[in-house]
């Protein structure tokens, strides 16, 4: 039975209406954006710099020159077209938005397939705020478009806020023992090192808590953006200039499921190279390979990035939505499994 | 001490928490886009056979439950444990009625299980995926029915219930998948 299995191993895992449908969404993308006026744009799924995010992994390749002097050379494949848009943004090129696939080793489940497919988009001009009402017109249009939904409604909550409705938790300002106690209540098993008090414990336990017990509850029949996050999540997002514990960025939720994240972008090219040498040592510390960091980006944002707001969609997650999908399996032609 | 990471986690393997034995029913990978990786498991605890729900952090290391897994056959139930014999060793274990749970209802003289021992100790048990029961009583069988839909109760030999196509009869003796419970096939004696 398993032999038959497997010599159907060659099809496809996705039905021909989801494929239709993932067409559909394709369409109503680009007509979305032309109506905007916001360009769209192509930069290298290859580069010689990756993210030091070390909660994200690239995958690796390399280049082999012909002529026998020069080595070989380490690129990356991206996780996120943020870095290459951001150096269009610094040149001028104004509103754009990219739609393309992108790569994160070790991400494989019901939620995660090692290369999916992002939407991202960057608004000069605009604050989080604002983005986030153009991220529900978006989602909004999408969902009446090529589904048959009715205009939702949407809900921006801080994450202080959620956490307190949710948790009776404050997370900016309760400490990390709390944290951690709220975290094992919830079925977390906290090891002998992770007892230990640091700020990367404190995430630990915080990112616990969002993705399981917070996050389920998010979106149910609405869309659910949470903003202001705790400023050791800043990633590429600016500090808050009222209040320095939370950073400018955003996630959005829908039916419990983290659809897209967005920041009000950080300009300032001193502050992100002291962010990646940080997650570098942070690196170096846990063990992990440090990555090269992307200095051509810390040149465009020297040279001067304009005042904007970013956002990655994930557009699978989407397709799923549409179609009920319960696992990606269902919206790719052929994932990780079968690629 | 033998342990496992959490990426090698598979239903069916066998962990240590808090001094308990544990199975592994489903694992999932969870993890935000700009944070930490997390495995959920669904566990059933051997000994209380009570199911939770337990979160790792990805890569974190779980000490392995230190159980055997061995081929036994079934010989009988004293009415308090189940009785089963290694034919390689001779060597016998009985069960009782925890650790057998709900495979207590499949189980027929001489067919050959799977028996979890920790510490000697059988805590679990595992039917064979298929066994062959005969029906001690169903209701009388509709001549000339052979296919349609519905089906009726019948009581199998071992006391399990499960659901028959009308045509067969009490006295009969069926092909059960005991993973699902489902009625498979008559098997001609």
């Amino acid at each position: 039975m398993d032999n038959g299995r497997n010599n159907q191993d060659w099809r496809p895992t996705a039905s021909l209406l989801a494929l239709t449908k993932n067409a559909a969404v394709y369409r109503w993308i680009r007509e979305f954006f032309e109506q905007r006026d916001v360009l769209e744009v192509q930069t290298p799924v290859l580069s010689h710099a990756g993210t030091t995010d070390r909660h994200i992994e690239s995958f690796c390749t390399k280049f082999h020159s012909v002529s026998a002097e020069q080595s070989s050379q380490m690129l990356y494949l991206i996780t996120s077209p943020e870095f290459h848009m951001k150096r269009l943004l610094a040149a001028g090129s104004g509103d754009i938005y990219q739609l393309g696939r992108v790569f994160r080793q070790s991400e494989l489940g019901a939620q995660h397939n090692p290369e999916f497919t992002l939407l991202e988009w960057y608004r000069t001009g605009q604050d989080h705020h604002q983005l986030m009402l153009e991220v529900a017109e978006f989602v909004n249009g999408v969902l009446s478009n090529c589904a048959d939904y009715t205009m939702m409604e949407h809900e921006q909550l801080s994450y202080r806020t959620v956490f307190r409705q949710h948790l009776g938790i404050d997370p900016l300002a309760d400490s990390t023992k709390t944290l951690r106690l709220c975290a094992q209540q919830h079925g977390f098993i906290a090891s002998e090192q992770g007892a230990g008090g640091d700020s990367t414990h404190h995430d630990l336990y915080l990112d616990f808590l969002m993705s399981h017990v917070v996050q389920p509850k998010l979106g149910q029949g609405k869309l659910s953006f949470v903003y202001d996050y705790p400023a050791s999540q800043c990633s590429l997002a600016r500090l808050s200039n009222e209040d320095a514990r939370v950073a400018e960025r955003f996630e959005l939720f829908l039916n419990g499921v983290e659809l897209a994240n967005g920041f009000h972008e950080l300009c300032d090219p001193q502050q992100q190279q002291r962010r990646f040498e940080q997650d570098n040592v942070m690196r170096d510390a846990s063990k992990q390979t440090p990555v090269v960091i992307d200095r051509r980006l810390i040149a465009a944002l020297t040279s001067g990035l304009p005042d904007c707001a970013g956002v990655a969609v994930g557009i699978d997650r989407l397709l799923q939505f549409i179609l009920s999908a319960k696992t990606l399996d269902d919206v790719l032609a052929f994932p990780f499994n079968r690629a | 001490m033998a342990t496992y990471t959490t990426n090698e986690f598979r239903s069916g393997m066998k962990l240590m928490i808090d001094g308990a034995p544990f199975n592994i029913i489903d694992c999932e990978f969870v993890k935000p886009g700009k944070g930490q990786a997390f495995a959920r498991v669904k566990l059933r605890n051997l000994q209380t056979r009570r199911v939770v729900e337990r979160t790792y952090k990805s890569g974190e290391s779980v000490e392995a439950a230190d159980v055997v897994d061995n081929e036994m056959q079934y010989l009988y139930n004293d009415g308090e444990y189940w009785h089963f014999m290694d034919l390689q060793s001779f060597e016998q274990v009985a069960a009782d009625a925890d650790s057998i749970g709900e495979s207590g209802k499949w189980l027929k003289d001489q067919d050959m299980c799977t028996v979890t021992l920790w510490n000697n100790m059988p805590i679990d048990v595992v039917p064979p995926n298929f066994v062959e029961l005969k029906i001690t009583e169903t209701d009388p069988g509709v001549r000339g029915d052979t296919a349609s839909g519905g089906g009726k109760p019948a009581t199998l030999e071992s006391g399990a219930v499960v659901r028959v196509p009308l045509f067969v009869e009490s006295g009969e003796v069926i092909k059960v998948d005991t993973r699902t419970g489902e009625y498979v096939s008559r098997v001609k004696e």
